[in-house]
């Protein structure tokens, strides 16, 4: 709450170089969703969520986070470093034998931060709403919050939940879906299109907004907005317009970056236009 | 051999719904989802009796198993309750993902498993359940076989931490395990020792395994009878203590032969001592439209089917 916008551009920006390192290292991973999530993750962890990098699973007490979308992992991992969870160190390790930062996020290896393991599309909005329940339970206030792909509202379970969570009042939930309009077989218009997401939800009985997701002060602004929508009887959906690449312009504005990894070049390329605000790991 | 009796019969799933109102009463952090099968569950006691702790999802297995795994989170003990083909193969990766892989201590309640679920037919009589549960790592496996046991297995799950599939049916079956039974979770139940031949059943098979040893008996075959009610993790133990004295086996359950019981015991024995098997068990194929009791013979899993495979393995072992 501290920080001003300034600050979090700056973790965003080291953030983003974390992504292309982690990624570049094992020659493998998602970096383009990875930077189009960035903003909001980091306006998450460093100025929204009241939470506790000692980690608890429990949380109780705490703001949660849910990523749904699993395989944008290194950004995940970046956030929870930079937010103190484990040391930096061990971006090194992403994706390598023995490492705790999984393809996919996962609490099998007891990664800090990681509170379901997410990659098989669909699941993690129904588990938030069970969180967002069990907080209920016990009395505690906090909120839940979610992360979800575009591509990934093709999943049925998706709408299972949808369904679920505005006719039991859960309105402690804040869910985002990063709307980059691509999947890793091509845009999404072109491959299932998604139709007017805005309407969906509504008609579902969400409160829907939109917000700008690679403007960190839209991104800050309209998580303010969203928790300040939360506690009225309906869960919140933010639809989050976001870039796939962002922040690296060669790779913007297409799926190719979905799923590849820069090389040798490629990351001098993208690092250059990055600025080193916490030092590299 | 051991002499049992009866004097009521049961569902097996109404011993999961007293439990599950008993681990309510004795936990307070005990909660309870179920797809739209409230009273095929027997949950409605425990609705009664904490609506506040029951979520109703609807007709939507998948996302109950999601909301589960995050109930946990907060230190619920969240326990599911669908039929067994829906708790399974319609929610397999969610079980997969969101519960055993991420290690949630979620209860996973399935009745009407099986052929005796009846006139329904194939597409609700799952037979590939117990096969798809115990494949998962960290996943416990329990099939109890009467009304007291399911109820002692309920209140034995709520007590476990850890993943768990609850697998019972919807057939009034004898009640003949006692009712002050402490359930062990990984515990073979001697039901009757013998010295020809060793009878490993689960579930409804374990009354019909009992009718057979009878029959044996009076044909001057001592067979030694266990209830697996657990068949993850599997006792082991008493298989090869059974086995060592008998040197033979049949396994009976409710289930396709393939990936059941009798599969987990063939491993043990050929890890360790091999000795002539025989399954009573469904023949790899779908059920159908019946009585609980017309299927079962048609599908040889009653005790005239358990007589016949003792009397082979024993030929087999010589």
């Amino acid at each position: 709450m501290t920080r001003d916008i300034a600050e979090l551009q700056r973790i965003a920006s080291q953030v983003r170089r974390d992504v292309v390192r982690m990624v570049h290292g094992c020659q493998s991973g998602h970096p383009g969703g990875s930077l189009g999530c960035t903003d909001y993750l980091v306006a998450l962890y460093f100025a929204i969520m009241k939470h506790d990098p000692s980690f608890n699973m429990d949380g109780e007490g705490e703001d949660l986070f849910f990523l749904s979308n699993g395989h944008i992992s290194p950004v995940f991992y970046s956030v929870l470093s930079r937010s103190g969870y484990f040391d930096k160190a061990e971006m090194a390790t992403f994706r390598k034998l023995n490492t705790r930062l999984q393809g996919h996020p996962t609490t099998h290896e007891g990664l800090p931060g990681v509170r379901i393991a997410s990659g098989s599309l669909g699941q993690g909005l129904s588990v938030a709403i069970g969180a967002a329940l069990s907080k209920k339970l016990n009395g505690d206030d906090r909120l839940v919050f979610t992360l979800h792909g575009d591509g990934e509202l093709q999943e049925g379970q998706i709408w299972e939940a949808a369904m679920f969570a505005p006719h039991n009042k859960v309105d402690h939930l804040i869910s985002c879906v990063d709307v980059n309009g691509q999947q890793i077989d091509g845009p999404t218009k072109v491959v299932l299109s998604l139709g007017d997401l805005n309407a969906k939800f509504t008609a579902f009985g969400w409160e829907v907004m939109e917000m700008k997701g690679n403007d960190m002060a839209a991104v800050v602004e309209g998580l303010h907005k969203a928790i300040s929508l939360s506690g009225k009887g309906k869960p919140v959906m933010i639809l989050m317009q976001t870039e796939m690449g962002a922040g690296v312009d060669f790779m913007m504005g297409s799926h190719k970056w979905h799923g590849v990894a820069p090389n040798d070049a490629q990351l001098e390329q993208a690092l250059n236009q990055l600025e080193e605000a916490l030092g590299d790991y | 051999m051991t002499k049992y009796t009866y004097t009521e019969k049961k569902d097996t799933r109404s011993g999961f719904g007293a439990g599950l109102l008993e681990a309510g009463k004795r936990n307070p952090k005990v909660v309870a989802l179920c797809a739209d099968l409230v009273g095929s569950l027997k949950m409605q006691d425990f609705i009664n009796e904490f609506p506040e702790r029951f979520v109703q999802v609807g007709i939507a297995e998948a996302n109950m198993i999601g909301i589960a795994a995050g109930l946990t989170i907060g230190g619920h003990v969240p326990f599911t309750g669908t039929f067994a083909n829906f708790s399974t193969g319609r929610v397999y990766d969610q079980i997969r993902q969101s519960v055993a892989y991420s290690d949630k201590n979620v209860k996973i309640c399935a009745s009407h498993a099986g052929l005796t679920l009846g006139e329904d037919g194939a597409t609700h009589q799952i037979l590939e359940d117990l096969g798809m549960m115990k494949m998962l790592p960290g996943m416990t496996v329990i099939n109890p076989c009467d009304y007291n046991q399911t109820k002692a297995a309920t209140l034995a799950i709520a007590e476990h931490h850890g993943p768990v599939y609850l697998r019972f049916g919807r057939p009034v079956v004898p009640i003949f395990t006692p009712a002050d039974q402490v359930f062990e979770i990984g515990k073979a139940w001697m039901v009757s020792e013998g010295t020809d031949v060793t009878i490993i059943a689960t579930g409804h098979l374990v009354w019909e395994a009992i009718q057979a040893g009878e029959q044996l008996e009076a044909m001057g075959i001592s067979a030694e009878i266990i209830n697996i009610h657990t068949i993850k993790p599997l006792d082991e133990e008493a298989i090869l203590k059974s086995v060592a004295k008998t040197g033979c086996v049949v396994t009976a359950e409710e289930h396709n032969r393939l990936g059941g019981l009798g599969d987990s015991v063939a491993q043990v024995l050929i890890k360790n001592k091999p000795a002539p098997q025989e399954y009573v068990a469904v023949d790899d194929s779908f059920g159908e439209s019946g009585t609980p009791e017309q299927l079962m013979e048609k599908y040889r899993l009653n005790a005239p089917a358990i007589v016949e495979a003792a009397q082979k393995v024993i030929q087999r072992r010589g």
